[in-house]
C-alpha cells in the first residue's frame, strides 16, 4: 500500500457541555493512503464531521480533541499551536463544506477570496496570484473565470459556488482535501459534476480526499474506501468493492437496504428501524444494540471490537468474532473502547 | 446606482414639504400674538396693528405658508422676532459650534463603541464583555442631561479639569462630546457586539479559518466588515441627529449651537427662529438618513443590485 497521506489514531473528540460529556468521536482510527478517495459515511450526527473538524483543528468550544493522534505526512499536527495549525491549513490540508450558499464571505469578489488563500501561503506577488486564480477557475470547471473573478457570491449559483470553494480549497495543490457533504445541497446533476472534478483532482494533482457522505451511492461512484461511522464509532471500514460485495456489518447492511432500487417494486421504503441513541444515552454494550435486528444477548451488555474479517475488511460486530477464526481483535482498540466506555 | 440615489434624493422631497407645513401649522396653533411677544405688554393697538401688516401677519395662513416656502427655498427663513436679525444668519453662525461638538462626539463615541462591542465579542460571556456591555447599557439608558450634569459636576466641579460652561477653546467641547455621544457609544458597543457574535457563527467565517487565517484574521478580514455594515448605517444616522442640535448638551454647557438657538426660540416665542431652527434641522435628518441609505448599498453588494 501506498504511503498514507493521512492517519487518524484512536482519536476522540468529545463535547463538554452542561448535560454531560457528549463522546462525538470515539476511538476512532483513519488511513488515507496517497491518491485515494476515502468515503466517511454515516447517519447525522455520527461524528463525520467531527472527526474532519478534529484533523482541520477546527474544532470550537466546547469540543475537543481528547486522546489519539492524527498524523499528517507522517507528522503528527494532534498538538500544534493555533498558529502552526493554520499555516498548514489551506496549504497541506484544506476542506470544503455542504452549504456552498453560505460558505463564501458575501461581501467580497470571489476571486479576491481564493486569492487570499495563495496569499497567505506563497509569497507571491498579486498579480501572479491573480493569474493563479483564473488559472484555477478554469481548472475547476468555471466558465469564463476572468469574468468571474469579479463576482460576488450572490451573483453564482450553487454549483459554481462550490467550484469556487474547491478553487479555494486546491489552489494551494495540498495533499488532503476534506470535502464535507459537497454535493448535498446541489442536484444531482451538478453533484455528478462534481464528483467527476474530485477524480480528476485526485488523478492529475494526487491530492488524497476524505469524502463524507450519507449517500452510499456517491460512495460507490468516487471512493476507493470506505469507513461506515455510527455514533461517533467506525463500524465497519473495507475497500469499496469489498464493502459493497461482502457486506458484513448489519447497520451497513441496513444503510446498503435503504436506497430504493430501480427494478423493485414496492409500497413501503426500508428504513433502520428506531432513531440514532442520544450521545449521551448511549446503550450498554454495542451501540447499535437498541436498532440492530441481529442483536444476540451479548451485545447489550458488552462493546464488539473491530474484527478483521479479511485484511483490510474491519467490523465492529460480534457476528464476525467467529467469521475472522483465529484473527484476535487489536488489543489496543479493545482497550481503548472499553475505557471510552466508562469515561462517559 | 446613480438612479437608485436620485430616487431617494426625489422621495425624500414630500417628506420636507409636510414637515414645513405641519412646523407652520403647530406654530400658528399655539395661543399669543408674536407682536405682543415682541414688544412687550405694554404696547397701544396702532402699534400692534402697523406691525401685524408690515409682517404680513394679517394674510390669509395659505399665503404665508407660501411665502415662507419661497423665501427659504432661497434661502431665507426670516427674521427673528426678538433679536430682529435674519434667522439664516443666526444658524449659520451657531452651527459651526454644533459641528465642532458633533464631530468631536461623533469620534469619541464610536472608537469606544466600536473598540468596546469588537473586544466584548472576542470576549464574549466572559469579564470584559460583562464590564462593557454593562457599561454600555448604562450608556443607552442614562438619559443625555444626568450624564451632562455628572460630567460637569465631577471633572470641572469637583476636579477642575475643565470649565464648567460656556465656549472658551476646544478644552471646553471635551466633556459636551462626551456627554452628547455617551448614548451613541452605548448604543454602537452593543450593536457592534451582537453583530459580530452572529457573524463570527457564519459558515463563511468556517472558510476563512480552514484557509490557514488566524484567529485575528479571521476577524479584521472577514467578520469585521460584514458585522459593521448596519453600524456604519446607524452612524450616519447618529451624526445627523447629533449635529441637529445637542439641545440638552448644549444647554447644560452652554455651547452657542443649534441646540441651544431652538430652546431661545421656545423661551422668546420667537416663530420665525424656531420654524428655521426646527426646519434646518429636519433637513439635517433628512440627508443623514439619504447618507445612511447610499453608504449601505455601496458598502454591501447584494443591496447595490436591488432595483
Amino acid at each position: 500500500m501506498a504511503e498514507n497521506v493521512l492517519e487518524i489514531r484512536h482519536l476522540k473528540t468529545q463535547f463538554f457541555t452542561r448535560k454531560g460529556v457528549l463522546p462525538a468521536v470515539d476511538d476512532v482510527s483513519i488511513e488515507v493512503p496517497a491518491g485515494k478517495i476515502v468515503g466517511l459515511v454515516g447517519e447525522s450526527g455520527c461524528g463525520k464531521s467531527m472527526t474532519a473538524m478534529s484533523v482541520m483543528g477546527l474544532l470550537r468550544h466546547p469540543g475537543k480533541v481528547v486522546a489519539g493522534e492524527i498524523l499528517l505526512c507522517g507528522r503528527d499536527i494532534t498538538h500544534l499551536s493555533p498558529r502552526e495549525l493554520a499555516k498548514i491549513r489551506g496549504s497541506e490540508m484544506s476542506m470544503i463544506f455542504q452549504e456552498p450558499m453560505t460558505s463564501l464571505n458575501p461581501v467580497t469578489i470571489v476571486g479576491k477570496q481564493v486569492e487570499e488563500t495563495i496569499l497567505l501561503h506563497e509569497k507571491c506577488s498579486r498579480a501572479e496570484a491573480k493569474k493563479r486564480v483564473i488559472q484555477i477557475f478554469q481548472e475547476v470547471g468555471i466558465p469564463e473565470a476572468e469574468k468571474r473573478y469579479n463576482a460576488y457570491p450572490h451573483q453564482l449559483s450553487g454549483g459554481l459556488r462550490q467550484r469556487v470553494m474547491i478553487a479555494m480549497a486546491m489552489v494551494c495543490r495540498p495533499k488532503l482535501l476534506i470535502a464535507d457533504e459537497p454535493t448535498t445541497a446541489l442536484d444531482v446533476t451538478i453533484e455528478a459534476q462534481i464528483l467527476e472534478l474530485f477524480k480528476k483532482l485526485r488523478d492529475e494533482i494526487g491530492t488524497s480526499i476524505i469524502l463524507i457522505t450519507h449517500n452510499m451511492g456517491v460512495v460507490a461512484e468516487v471512493c476507493d474506501y470506505v469507513y461506515v461511522m455510527y455514533t461517533g464509532q467506525v463500524m465497519e471500514q473495507a475497500e469499496t468493492f469489498e464493502l459493497f460485495a461482502n457486506t458484513r456489518h448489519p447497520y451497513t447492511k441496513g444503510l446498503l437496504r435503504s436506497i430504493p432500487k430501480l427494478d423493485e417494486k414496492t409500497d413501503r421504503l426500508y428504513t433502520i428501524k428506531g432513531v440514532v441513541p442520544n450521545l449521551l444515552h448511549l446503550p450498554a454494550g454495542c451501540n447499535f444494540s437498541t436498532r440492530c435486528g441481529e442483536c444476540m444477548e451479548r451485545c447489550g451488555k458488552e462493546q464488539p471490537p473491530l474484527y478483521e474479517v479479511s485484511p483490510g475488511h474491519k467490523v465492529r460486530c460480534f457476528l464476525c468474532q467467529g467469521a475472522c477464526g483465529t484473527a484476535a481483535p487489536e488489543p489496543e482498540t479493545l482497550r481503548a473502547a472499553e475505557t471510552g466506555k466508562e469515561g462517559v | 446606482m446613480l438612479k437608485k440615489i436620485i430616487k431617494r434624493i426625489l422621495i425624500s422631497i414630500p417628506v420636507l414639504i409636510g414637515v414645513v407645513l405641519v412646523i407652520f401649522i403647530m406654530l400658528r396653533i399655539v395661543p399669543g400674538n408674536p407682536i405682543v411677544t415682541m414688544l412687550g405688554e405694554h404696547v397701544n393697538q396702532q402699534t400692534i396693528d402697523k406691525l401685524t401688516v408690515e409682517m404680513g401677519l394679517d394674510q390669509p395662513a395659505y399665503v404665508q405658508f407660501f411665502k415662507y416656502v419661497w423665501n427659504a427655498l432661497h434661502g431665507d427663513f426670516g427674521t427673528s422676532y426678538r433679536m430682529n436679525r435674519s434667522v439664516t444668519q443666526m444658524i449659520m453662525d451657531a452651527f459651526p459650534y454644533t459641528v465642532k461638538l458633533s464631530i468631536l462626539a461623533a469620534l469619541i463615541s464610536w472608537t469606544i463603541g466600536v473598540v468596546a462591542g469588537v473586544v466584548a465579542a472576542i470576549r464574549q460571556n466572559r469579564i470584559l464583555d460583562r464590564l462593557f456591555m454593562g457599561t454600555a447599557l448604562l450608556g443607552v439608558s442614562m438619559p443625555i442631561f444626568m450624564a451632562a450634569l455628572l460630567l460637569q459636576y465631577v471633572f470641572a466641579y469637583k476636579l477642575q479639569l475643565f470649565p464648567i460652561s460656556g465656549y472658551e477653546g476646544f478644552s471646553a467641547l471635551i466633556l459636551p462630546a462626551i456627554a452628547l455621544g455617551w448614548n451613541s457609544a452605548g448604543s454602537i458597543a452593543r450593536m457592534t457586539r451582537s453583530n459580530l457574535v452572529e457573524v463570527m457563527q457564519d459558515d463563511f467565517i468556517r472558510t476563512a479559518r480552514a484557509k490557514g487565517r488566524t484567529e485575528a484574521g479571521v476577524i479584521v478580514f472577514h467578520a469585521l466588515k460584514n458585522a459593521l455594515l448596519p453600524v456604519v448605517t446607524m452612524m450616519a444616522i447618529q451624526i445627523s441627529s447629533m449635529l441637529s442640535g445637542a439641545v440638552l448638551t448644549e444647554s447644560v454647557f452652554g455651547i452657542p449651537g443649534i441646540g441651544r438657538l431652538a430652546v431661545n426660540a421656545i423661551e422668546n416665542r420667537d416663530m420665525p427662529l424656531l420654524q428655521g431652527t426646527v426646519l434646518f434641522t429636519t433637513v439635517l435628518i433628512i440627508i443623514g438618513n439619504l447618507v445612511a441609505d447610499i453608504l449601505y448599498s455601496v458598502l454591501d453588494p447584494r443591496i447595490r443590485e436591488v432595483k
